[in-house]
């Protein structure tokens, strides 16, 4: 199949369907609309389930009871909305069945604004829910690797039965670029053998995050770490631009990342040998491969659009061996790439060590762009 | 590596986000990398809106920017706007219908299309999207009109469809106005 000029939110709903998604439960929410609006016109023709349900409490609570059926179920909606279903997600991991939900990430706390943001890092990322578990948080940075991941999202959710979370901002919801959509999937003919069913001619299933006697929730919580260290074993995903020879690295996720990119390069151009990471998997954090570059590069660069809630989990892994800045805009600002670019040319000229927190130098540099109306 | 960054911005309603998809459209028929990205802030409704175009034959970074090379700006708070924030050397075509002063920098190639006016004479005044559009490439010449031309052609809302001849009309009017200017200028 060719490329298409394909909308963000749009292409996250079709990728869904082609992945095989048979039940989508949600709750408008801007900028993430534009997806279930799709589903809404897609999913019947397909004869699957969509529901608008009356609020986002009870559209996880729909995917909950689709996931128990065993089909392919996800919800889509934006940061106060993913807020709202945070008790259903949490039941859904106790009761161990696979989801996908997709954050398109919007400024905030609170009501915030709609404009792009990634601050919900730590909301999607160390969990959210209450309890012991342990969400995989995809981050993909183009309306292409959002298709791709969206389809993997499915698959990782089937293979581990655990929550899978695709995070995206509203710049990638609403921007539109050349992708590919896979061909559709054929859904699988007969459900897992744990789903719930009808139970005609066989034993029922019995699907339910209650366990009443502490003893048998420890041996939960066992089972739910030793699949978690499994994920960490096999599902390390990354991409890496111009690494090789580099001497200061930037990490940096979904839109993030992707505008460093445009700023490495125009610093490649000046001289500065300066790469790229970007982490695609979140949850797992791709730890070994951090350690790995803080041991031969000279400083590391972290940017995101929050206020450094990836910065610290950088921070613990690079122990202190090379300093680790940070720069970040925040509330819905994007940041553009010549930002950026000041910061490599300010990482990669500064010998002297940083003065104390990376953060609280950054904040005194962002109150300054912010007071020149940059 | 050739990378062009454009943006287009008018009152919500003056076909801003229409006009840089068919671009963007172009962009991909033409063998590019391309990124479009409106502005989708409660000002939609009534007020601005703009959108950002990157044409890149590379692979596309950041899909916003904050110096484009071309500006396209269909009303006056769109000038005020974009005339500070355009690249040195870059291009401004403004829409001297509703724009109702100069220039103050002297560093950009420019362009004054009376967009509306040229829009009515045809018959239909959403057209000054297209006349700008058209008026652009004579400038700022990012993509062929012909390519720019069947790319309307293969994704105008069908609803729509029975004005293309009168799209691809304002689209040549205002490729051939912007030629009229230019030459005059350069004589």
């Amino acid at each position: 199949m060719a490329k298409e000029l394909l909308k963000g939110n749009e292409a996250f709903a079709e990728a869904a369907i082609r992945a095989g998604c048979e039940g989508f439960y949600g709750y408008p929410i801007t900028p993430s609309t534009e997806f279930l609006e799709y589903m809404a016109k897609r999913m019947p023709q397909l004869g699957r389930a969509f529901v608008q349900a009356e609020s986002e409490v009870a559209a996880i609570n729909m995917v909950y009871g689709g996931a128990c059926t065993g089909k392919r179920v996800m919800t889509a909606s934006s940061s106060p909305g993913v807020s709202l279903m945070m008790e259903g997600i949490s039941y859904i991991a106790g009761t161990e069945v696979p989801a996908v939900i997709v954050n398109v990430m919007r400024g905030g706390p609170g009501l915030g604004n709609i404009a792009p943001s990634q601050g919900d890092y730590h909301q999607m990322v160390k969990g959210g829910g209450h309890g012991d578990y342990f969400p995989i948080v995809l981050a993909p940075a183009s309306v292409q690797e959002a298709i791709d991941y969206i389809s993997l999202a499915f698959d990782l959710a089937d293979k581990y039965r655990n929550i899978v979370h695709v995070i995206v901002d509203g710049n990638m919801g609403q921007m539109m670029e050349p992708a590919e959509l896979p061909p559709m999937r054929e859904l699988p003919k007969d459900p897992p053998s744990w789903a719930v069913t009808g139970a005609e001619g066989r034993q029922p299933n019995f699907l339910s995050s209650i366990y009443i006697d502490p003893a048998d929730e420890e041996v939960t919580n066992i089972r739910l770490v030793k699949r978690w260290m499994e994920i960490e074993k096999n599902e390390i995903r990354y991409s890496e631009y111009l690494m090789e020879d580099a001497e200061f690295a930037v990490i940096g996720f979904g839109t993030a990342g992707r505008v460093a990119s445009s700023a490495i390069r125009a610093a490649r151009e000046e001289g500065v040998k300066v790469g790229l990471f970007r982490p695609i998997t979140l949850a797992p954090f791709p730890k070994k491969q951090i350690e790995e570059i803080s041991k031969r590069v000279k400083r590391i660069l972290v940017v995101e659009m929050n206020t450094g809630m990836m910065l610290d989990d950088v921070a613990a892994i690079v122990q202190g061996r090379v300093p680790v800045e940070f720069y970040g805009r925040l509330g819905g600002m994007t940041p553009f790439p010549d930002e950026i670019l000041d910061e490599i040319r300010r990482v990669a000229d500064n010998k002297a060590p940083i003065n104390g927190d990376a953060r609280a130098e950054w904040i005194s540099r962002l109150e300054k762009i912010v007071e020149e109306g940059r | 590596m050739e990378e062009t960054s454009i943006i287009i911005s008018g009152f919500g309603g003056q076909g801003t986000l229409f006009a840089g998809q068919v671009l963007a459209y172009a962009a991909l028929d033409n063998g590019q990398n391309v990124t479009w990205i409106p502005s989708y802030g409660p000002e939609m409704r009534g007020g601005t809106a703009h959108c950002t175009v990157m044409i890149s034959d590379d692979e596309i970074g950041s899909p916003l920017v904050r110096n484009p090379d071309v500006s396209l700006v269909l009303n006056l708070p769109s000038l005020d706007k974009y005339e500070k924030l355009t690249k040195p050397g870059g291009a401004l075509v403004a829409n001297s219908s509703l724009v109702n002063r100069g220039l103050e920098r002297d560093d950009l190639e420019h362009l004054y299309i009376p967009a509306n006016e040229i829009a009515e004479e045809i018959g239909l005044a959403r057209m000054a999207n297209m006349v700008m559009l058209g008026g652009m490439l004579r400038l700022a010449p990012v993509l062929p009109l012909e390519v720019i031309k069947q790319a309307l052609a293969a994704h105008i809302p069908e609803r729509h469809r029975r004005t293309l001849p009168m799209n691809f009309e304002a689209m040549e009017q205002g490729y051939a106005f912007a030629e009229r200017t230019l030459t005059k200028a350069a004589a």
